[in-house]
């Protein structure tokens, strides 16, 4: 155990050299390649899909790395979309307006107070991303600290993405309801509605994407990321260690809420549009499986994975609206049953077989080494035995 | 005082609701630690049932049907779940997160199946002539389908204990669940057990599912309606355990119950999900705490 | 490793920051290329050899899919039917069909892509306000043309949308007006699915019942999808209204109904009228749990006239004879023969036309006649009130008699003012 707990850790930095390539690789694809030869309906798409993405790199540090199955992540999408959709709606109406979704309502004459702060984009887009930061932060500390289950973890989680659906479901005049928040017009000056302006905003989403991904590797990779890998692999040996546990996991989550919050800002101007139906239950589960589809342990993949998923759900319900229900329903099951490590694993056993094929997408040698280590040590997944745990109180 | 009773009435009706639809992830859940999100679709598949017996029989022998759907959707549930179980649950043992990313999926594949057989509408389910109406006492309203319910998972509760506690199949459950490889080192066939288990899990959803046809719509998305619920029932209640599952389904029955009267449905339902939090914060095992031996 | 990994960020850092540039770059010359054509509408959309390409947007899946999929098996019918006639200016109608998921940003996202890459003449769907709301920028930013077949809260008129449905004065005010003249009600009572048509609906009957003398005694919103409906009717049992009108959705609908019978009430001791339960949803729902309920829509499957009996005889040949046809479902044919017709009428498929060309259009509708108001795009439709039978039909017990004129944002009505 103690022997597969060392593979686990990088030996040493890596070369960057290697890495770099890939990573530039990625960079004239999302920046140069896709934008040269997608149509603009295409490329916005994309954009929604590299939010996506960005969810799916959070999802990827607190899952693949920590173990944490956060079945939650549409609360925060959500608190981060709404926060930057009703900036944007303060701005569209313009100053001394109400944005329509207040006015049909007919109970206020000027911006409640809930809505007040948000005519800052100051206080609007730090929200985005602090607020989601925040809830996690309250919920995590009184999840960890409890040592709350794994399966507990993952269905608290699910109840309360369930719980904020409902209650911005039901105050209507203030959130829109159903409806959600939509008709924005302008983002920072950008229009949302012209193709060209649309086309930033695909940069701006890339762009995120990019250093997003670069500082949660940089972090994966660091003293941190071997604690979060170790805190899940083995909570009281961490603890022995001197650590808290419950703070190294923490740490992931709260980011992994700030990640998905901030994809939810950037999803509001690119799709244009906010509504609970993105931030249930069921919107949860699927972001999950991206991760899942992609590779919960490389994070490169796991981006990818929800990339890939989505193309795939738009493009075959295209051509076979009823068959995407089944074929996705096969693909989870095909790939945790047969792969557990999503695409990124069966890449890696392909390179196994073919050493020396290029391929792209974001795995070390060392996360490969840890990959191998793990399957075979330990049977994929090594989040159930954090949660299986439960170690007896007196260890504090 | 008459609101009360009537509203205590309410909160006992849905909690029986909740514990039907509970009772069987006590034990794929509770004792074999599988979170089984396919539970919602087999809850579905016991109200299909219950139609597809009604639409055979004819619309003169509702009764009939309906007495012959709670035996016909257990073992269609049930057997629903053995498969489940042999084709995929039995390769996950031990990765309880990856079997709720598996049954998620299995659950997709069955509710577009029951679309593709059914059609997308809901289906009618008539209760039986029996179950029409209801009667007052003491200015309470008892609606027969309700107090039916409530009749069904009370001998439900009952049968499943005496399994549990009295039968040598119970003991063997009760021994796997509480230390799995010392029941195997002690001659228990802990495969078979786990089949067992999860066929009679699953079949109790089918259960459920009949029930459900009184109260509800019979559509493919039957089961997303119950699933969460289900799962907060046994997680408040306590891993595994009948007694915690009972207690925390009253207690979710009534809060709901009582705050709905007060307020609205949907303060109601968020409230509830805030109780649950902030209950689980106060004491994480759930309500009732096994005692097992050995560490895990 | 500290200061390795500083390098490294360095590195990184640089490298986007070129990457960044260089893409800003391209983006400047690709936006001025092509990015402006997608949201000019093209001259004649949708036309392609002897084809007319036209769009059917839907859930096929998820919680709506119960509505929408008859609605879309009613469009088909009618392109079938136009088809068979000789097309629209000789050419054949291909139908592009999507699947909305029941998801509102799915609803725009396909709507984008039945627009810019389907290129289609007009598109046909839509059915909760919130994919409506949503597809609605959609169509207005690239000016093509939206028909949306189901009665809804008003206090909208999109240029670019075509509503076939009923606006609130063409539904629930001759709704109200029924319970108030033929059933005498003074107090009433408003249940409702917790989202922005039943709010809205009840806002509009709490100012009519104020002016026009009728006591509100209660308001309950459940979730949608909510199927626990005890507390709500032992609320509605409290209040001791003399009826209830009912905005419930969807899946609820089906649990309000039962557990309103099981509760020991029925339309002689509690008289209901709903606006969102029609014939397709009685299926669902069992009759012996609805018989004697007042509904108000448009048209009913029983509504007399040789075109309705032609509609529902083509209906049940094509998809079972086990199936109904009811107020979205003849919307949504209407619908498509509405756009059909104003195409023929302009001579062309180009959006500008077709508008022009629909101003005042009449179509011998399956409810009857139906005229396209030139104002607000609404339809003119008679409003009906009808009764649950016990074969699980509706019929007609009152209502306008004639057409009413769709008044969304109720300017003609005085007690509407401030809403």
């Amino acid at each position: 155990m103690l022997r597969s707990l060392a593979k686990l850790l990088p030996a040493s930095a890596p070369k960057p050299s290697a890495f770099l390539v890939r990573f530039a690789l990625m960079a004239v694809t999302l920046l140069l390649i896709a934008p040269a030869v997608l149509s603009d309906f295409r490329l916005s798409l994309l954009a929604k899909f590299l939010c996506f993405a960005i969810i799916a790199v959070g999802i990827g540090l607190a899952w693949g790395q920590g173990g944490l199955l956060v079945l939650g992540q549409g609360l925060f999408f959500g608190l981060g979309g709404y926060c930057m959709g009703m900036h944007m709606k303060i701005v569209d109406a313009g100053p001394g307006n109400l944005p329509d979704i207040l006015s049909y309502s007919g109970k206020y004459d000027s911006l409640p107070a809930l809505w007040k702060p948000f005519s800052s984009a100051w206080f609007a887009v730090p929200m985005a991303i602090l607020l989601p930061m925040a809830i996690a932060a309250l919920l995590g500390a009184a999840i960890f600290r409890q040592r709350i289950r794994g399966a507990y973890f993952a269905i608290l989680s699910q109840a309360l993405a369930g719980a904020f659906v409902i209650v911005i479901v039901g105050n209507l005049s203030l959130t829109g309801g159903t409806n959600g928040l939509t008709n924005f017009q302008h983002f920072f000056g950008l229009s949302v509605i012209d193709a060209g302006d649309q086309r930033i905003l695909y940069f701006i989403v890339a762009t995120v994407l990019l250093v997003v991904f670069l500082a949660t590797r940089a972090l994966v990779l660091g003293r941190y990321g071997r604690l979060l890998i170790a805190a899940r692999d083995d909570e009281d040996r961490v603890r022995f260690l001197g650590y808290d546990p419950a703070r190294v996991k923490l740490v992931a989550y709260v980011l992994a809420a700030g990640m998905a919050g901030l994809a939810g800002a950037l999803f509001v101007p690119v799709v244009g549009i906010i509504s609970p139906a993105l931030l249930g239950i069921v919107p949860s589960i699927e972001m999950v499986i991206w991760v899942a589809l992609g590779g919960r342990t490389a994070l490169a993949w796991a981006a990818a994975g929800a990339v890939i998923v989505n193309w795939a759900k738009t493009s075959i319900s295209e051509q076979f609206p009823s068959t995407w229900l089944y074929l996705q329903g096969l693909l989870f099951v095909v790939v945790i049953l047969f792969l557990p490590k999503g695409v990124a694993g069966a890449v890696e056993h392909l390179r196994r077989l073919v050493p020396r094929v290029p391929l792209p997408g974001g795995m070390r040698m060392p996360e490969r080494k840890a990959a191998v280590a793990a399957a075979r040590e330990s049977p994929p997944a090594a989040a159930p035995k954090v949660n299986a745990a439960g170690p007896p109180k007196e260890v504090a | 005082m008459e609101v009360f009773l009537n509203q205590l009435f309410v909160g006992l009706s849905i909690a029986s609701i909740l514990l039907l639809v509970a009772l069987g992830l006590t034990f794929t859940f509770g004792q074999m630690n599988v979170i089984n999100m396919a539970h919602g679709e087999f809850i579905m598949a016991g109200a299909y049932t219950t139609y597809v017996l009604q639409t055979a029989l004819g619309t003169g022998l509702i009764t009939l049907s309906f007495g012959l759907a709670l035996p016909a959707a257990f073992i269609v549930a049930g057997t629903m779940g053995l498969i489940l179980e042999f084709t995929v649950i039995r390769r996950l043992y031990g990765r309880p997160l990856d079997t709720l990313l598996v049954t998620w999926g299995v659950g997709l594949m069955l509710q577009q199946l029951a679309r593709d057989l059914f059609g997308a509408q809901n289906v009618n389910v008539d209760a039986p002539t029996l179950l029409d109406g209801g009667v007052d006492v003491a200015g309470v309203s008892l609606s027969y389908p309700r107090l039916f319910i409530i009749g069904v998972v009370v001998l439900v509760v009952i049968a499943i204990a005496a399994y549990m506690q009295r039968t040598p199949a119970g003991r063997r459950m009760r021994a796997v669940m509480q230390n799995r490889p010392l029941a195997s080192v002690s001659g228990v066939r802990t495969t078979r057990v786990d089949r067992t288990t999860f066929f009679i899990g699953s079949g109790l959803a089918g259960l459920a599912g009949v029930g459900i046809t009184l109260l509800g719509p019979v559509g493919p998305t039957l089961g997303l309606n119950y699933i969460i619920d289900a799962f907060l029932v046994v997680i408040v209640g306590g891993l595994g355990q009948l007694r915690g599952a009972i207690l925390a389904a009253l207690a979710l029955g009534m809060a709901n119950s009582f705050i709905e009267y007060n307020t609205t449905a949907s303060i109601a339902k968020a409230g509830v999900f805030l109780l649950i939090v902030l209950f689980l914060q106060w004491r994480p095992q759930g309500m009732i705490v096994q005692q097992r031996r050995g560490l895990a | 490793m500290r200061r390795l990994g500083t390098t490294r960020w360095v590195i990184a850092g640089l490298a986007v920051a070129a990457m960044t540039v260089a893409g800003c770059g391209s983006s400047d010359s690709a936006s001025s290329g092509g990015g402006s054509s997608a949201s000019k509408a093209s001259a004649e959309p949708g036309v392609s050899g002897d084809k007319i390409k036209v769009g059917i947007l839907h859930s096929l899946s998820g919680t709506m899919a119960i509505s929408e999929v008859s609605v879309r098996d009613a469009e088909l019918l009618a392109i079938e039917e136009i088809n068979k006639a000789g097309g629209v200016l000789g050419k054949k109608l291909v139908p592009v069909v999507e699947d909305g998921a029941s998801d509102w940003p799915t609803f725009a996202e396909k709507a984008q892509k039945l627009i810019s890459t389907d290129k289609v003449a007009a598109t046909f769907g839509g059915w909760t306000s919130a994919s409506r709301k949503a597809m609605l920028p959609v169509f207005e930013r690239n000016k093509a043309l939206l028909y949306y077949p189901v009665q809804y809260e008003g206090l909208e008129a999109s240029p670019y949308i075509f509503y076939t449905g009923a606006t609130t004065n063409q539904q629930i005010i001759p709704g109200l007006e029924y319970l108030k003249n033929d059933l005498k009600v003074k107090k009433l009572f408003l249940v409702g699915s917790d989202y922005v048509f039943p709010r809205t609906a009840n806002k509009e009957i709490k100012a009519w019942a104020k002016a026009n003398g009728m006591q509100i005694v209660g308001e309950e919103y459940a979730p949608l999808g909510n199927t626990e409906y005890a507390t709500t009717i032992n609320k509605i049992k409290d209040a001791k209204p003399d009826a209830v009108f009912q905005t419930i959705n969807g899946d609820s609908n089906v649990a309000f109904w039962k557990q309103f019978t099981d509760a020991g009430l029925n339309a002689k001791k509690l008289p209901v009228i709903s606006v969102s339960t029609a014939e397709d949803e009685v299926r669902g729902v069992g009759i012996k749990n609805i018989v004697g309920q007042y509904v108000a829509w448009n048209y009913y499957q029983t509504t007399p006239g040789a075109k309705n009996e032609a509609f529902v005889k083509a209906y049940k040949a094509k998809y079972g004879a086990d199936r109904v046809t009811d107020d979205p479902i003849e919307a949504g044919y209407v619908g498509v023969h509405l756009w059909a017709k104003a195409a023929e009428k302009a001579g062309s498929t180009n959006v500008d036309k077709v508008k022009a060309a629909s101003k005042g259009l009449t179509f011998d509708a399956p409810e009857g006649l139906v005229t396209v108001d030139g104002e607000n795009q609404h339809i003119h439709k008679t409003a009906r009130i009808g009764k649950l039978q016990p074969n699980g039909l509706i019929d007609e017990v009152g209502g306008s008699g004639k057409p009413i004129k769709p008044d969304p944002y109720l300017k003609s009505y005085p007690w509407a003012k401030g809403l």
